[in-house]
């Protein structure tokens, strides 16, 4: 691959040379790159470009799989029908509950975890392991072990707290259980990202607060935490979307009973349990604007941060 | 900070350290024990430990043309051939971006990084309908297809990463020194290069084999039911007659890879984790 590069420069200068003065060399080795580039690109276009587009042109139609014949253009009216719908309100009401909670538990365990990790003065490989252990474990698996552990019939959890109920007869019972799962399986991840940013918070600094007479809470709260918020902020923004497209621990400890169905369980049973294409396309689409949403709000959030402290310093 | 440590802070460090691991590890010991449980005794014995140990789990979950066998074939044969297709495009893509000089890198890695956030039950139901019609729908591409994709991005960022800390002159002074380009590239830069390539595919591999939502969807049978998949559908539809012992035994089966990987190769995967987010 380095040979092509090499080549080009002895070739006159028959195309073009007046476009910004690129070489040919420097034209090689972009097309060089594109080649490269082109198959992980064209794949991520096919895979995930054509599929949102054609989601939204099924969300435009009557299209219910077990009345195929009564497919229909009809406009916007499936996002009318999902957007008056009850149901889906309290979905996304239940996802932005299950998803603050767990992301704010996950950031304060996180913070203490990257920490104890990043100051270790022994153990650390082996605290290292343990924490990948949740991170690398099926989520399927993790939410059977926490259903069975709070389950009445199966679990040890009722018997030691002296639950009178099973938590999962409650909707605020089922709420607990799920985000305890959601955040024990990702807490790990969370704290290897911001471990990840501790360790490009300057010693030194650190040290001479210390020598200046600065509490432990007063470097964190001014040094480290400062220092570590575009580190903090990229952690919140994927754990956020992670936790905003929450299916699996839901599916499997509650199905959505007892008030606990997310967006991306209703999108499931509308899709593939009614098999109303139609309908389930239109929350697909909802749900990708809202993640665009959000991740924009994350992106402003850390744009004007890394500004500030470009400007401070 | 080290060298100071009093005996007293020792002790914090100690008491530290075990609440982590704890934290970490006793919902793993909680599913070991209850796999060990007589399935007839589960209503009954609820404590922590079981009253009485047994593998009589483990030897149902392998008996002939169980379910489980065919989703540990699946599952290894799908999420081993995404990654291998995902790890090949990747690396291609991020050697161009860690070492080429063009314009266009900030499209794709911005690119990546919004597939990295694409939500991927919005797609869901157009995969549905296509897998059908084209006749991927309960297949192996069927499953490998969505996969290597949502893994690019993962790989592209971790490798593009790891490529860009390579000593990359050391190609030109071999051939220098009189070795052939692809002496050069296959004696110098392949082994550097492959630590970060192995790191990634560790990664990869474990995102194809944790992901429940394409393969409950986009699967129907035995002929690609993954094992996420197979568990949740053990048995009737109503979570009240699911064969609690069974799926216990067989949770600690589908995990004791991850374990191995994770003692294996601790060090790496947190390099690769974090080499991948630095950036963001």
């Amino acid at each position: 691959m380095a040979g092509d590069v090499a080549t080009a420069p002895s070739a006159p200068v028959a195309k073009e040379p007046k476009r910004g003065g690129i070489t040919d060399r420097a034209r090689a080795e972009r097309r060089t790159a594109w080649l490269l580039c082109a198959p992980a690109v064209i794949v991520m276009l096919l895979v995930t470009g054509y599929p949102i587009i054609y989601a939204f042109i099924l969300s435009l139609q009557r299209y219910d799989l077990r009345f195929p014949a009564d497919k229909k253009f009809v406009g916007f009216s499936n996002y009318a029908d999902v957007l008056s719908s009850h149901t889906w309100w309290t979905d996304v009401f239940n996802t932005v509950i299950i998803t603050v909670f767990s992301v704010g538990l996950e950031l304060v365990l996180g913070m203490l975890i990257a920490l104890v990790m990043h100051r270790a003065i022994f153990g650390r490989g082996f605290v290292r392991t343990s924490v990948l252990i949740p991170y690398g474990i099926i989520t399927v698996v993790a939410a059977f072990t926490w259903l069975y552990a709070f389950q009445p019939t199966s679990g040890f959890v009722p018997h030691l707290l002296g639950l009178s109920q099973d938590p999962f007869a409650s909707r605020s019972g089922s709420f607990i259980v799920i985000i305890l799962t959601e955040v024990w399986k990702t807490t790990p991840f969370m704290a290897l990202l911001l471990l990840a940013g501790l360790a490009l918070v300057p010693d030194e600094l650190l040290e001479a607060a210390k020598v200046d007479g600065a509490s432990a809470w007063q470097r964190f709260w001014r040094i480290i935490v400062p220092l570590m918020k575009p580190a903090i902020l990229v952690a919140l923004l994927f754990r956020t979307l992670d936790a905003f497209r929450i299916f699996d621990t839901v599916f499997i400890q509650t199905a959505g009973a007892n008030k606990t169905e997310t967006v991306s369980i209703l999108g499931y049973h509308e899709l593939i349990t009614r098999l109303n294409i139609g309908e389930g396309s239109a929350i697909s689409v909802l749900i990708f604007l809202m993640v665009i949403l959000i991740a924009v709000l994350f992106v402003k959030g850390l744009g004007t941060s890394t500004a500030q402290q470009r400007g401070e310093v | 900070m080290g060298q100071s440590a009093t005996p007293r802070q020792k002790v914090a460090w100690l008491i530290a350290i075990a609440l982590v691991v704890l934290y970490a590890l006793i919902p793993i010991a909680w599913m070991i024990s209850l796999s060990l449980k007589k399935a007839s005794t589960i209503g009954t014995d609820t404590g922590f430990f079981p009253k009485e140990a047994t593998l009589q789990n483990y030897s149902d979950l392998f008996k002939s043309g169980s379910d489980f066998t065919h989703a540990l074939i699946n599952s290894f044969g799908i999420a081993a051939i995404a990654t291998v297709i995902s790890i090949a495009l990747a690396a291609m893509a991020a050697y161009a971006l860690a070492r080429l000089d063009f314009t266009g890198k900030a499209l794709i890695l911005s690119g990546a990084l919004a597939i990295a956030m694409f939500p991927a039950i919005s797609i869901v139901g157009s995969l549905f309908n296509i897998w059908r019609n084209i006749g991927l729908f309960d297949t192996w591409p069927g499953l490998i297809i969505p996969y290597m994709t949502f893994a690019l991005p993962l790989g592209i960022y971790t490798l593009s990463a790891f490529y860009r800390e390579i000593p990359w002159e050391l190609e030109q002074a071999a051939q220098v020194d009189g070795a052939t380009p692809f002496q050069a590239f296959t004696k110098v830069i392949l082994p550097l290069a492959a630590p970060g390539t192995f790191t990634a595919a560790i990664l990869v591999f474990i995102f194809a084999w944790n992901d429940f939502l394409f393969a409950n969807t986009l699967t129907s049978t035995t002929a690609s039911r993954t094992v996420p998949a197979t568990l949740a559908f053990f048995t009737g539809a109503s979570q009240f007659d699911q064969p609690v012992a069974a799926i216990a035994a067989a949770a600690v089966i589908v995990t004791i890879p991850i374990i191995i990987v994770v003692l294996l190769f601790q060090r790496r995967i947190v390099a690769g984790l974090t080499a991948g987010a630095v950036k963001g």
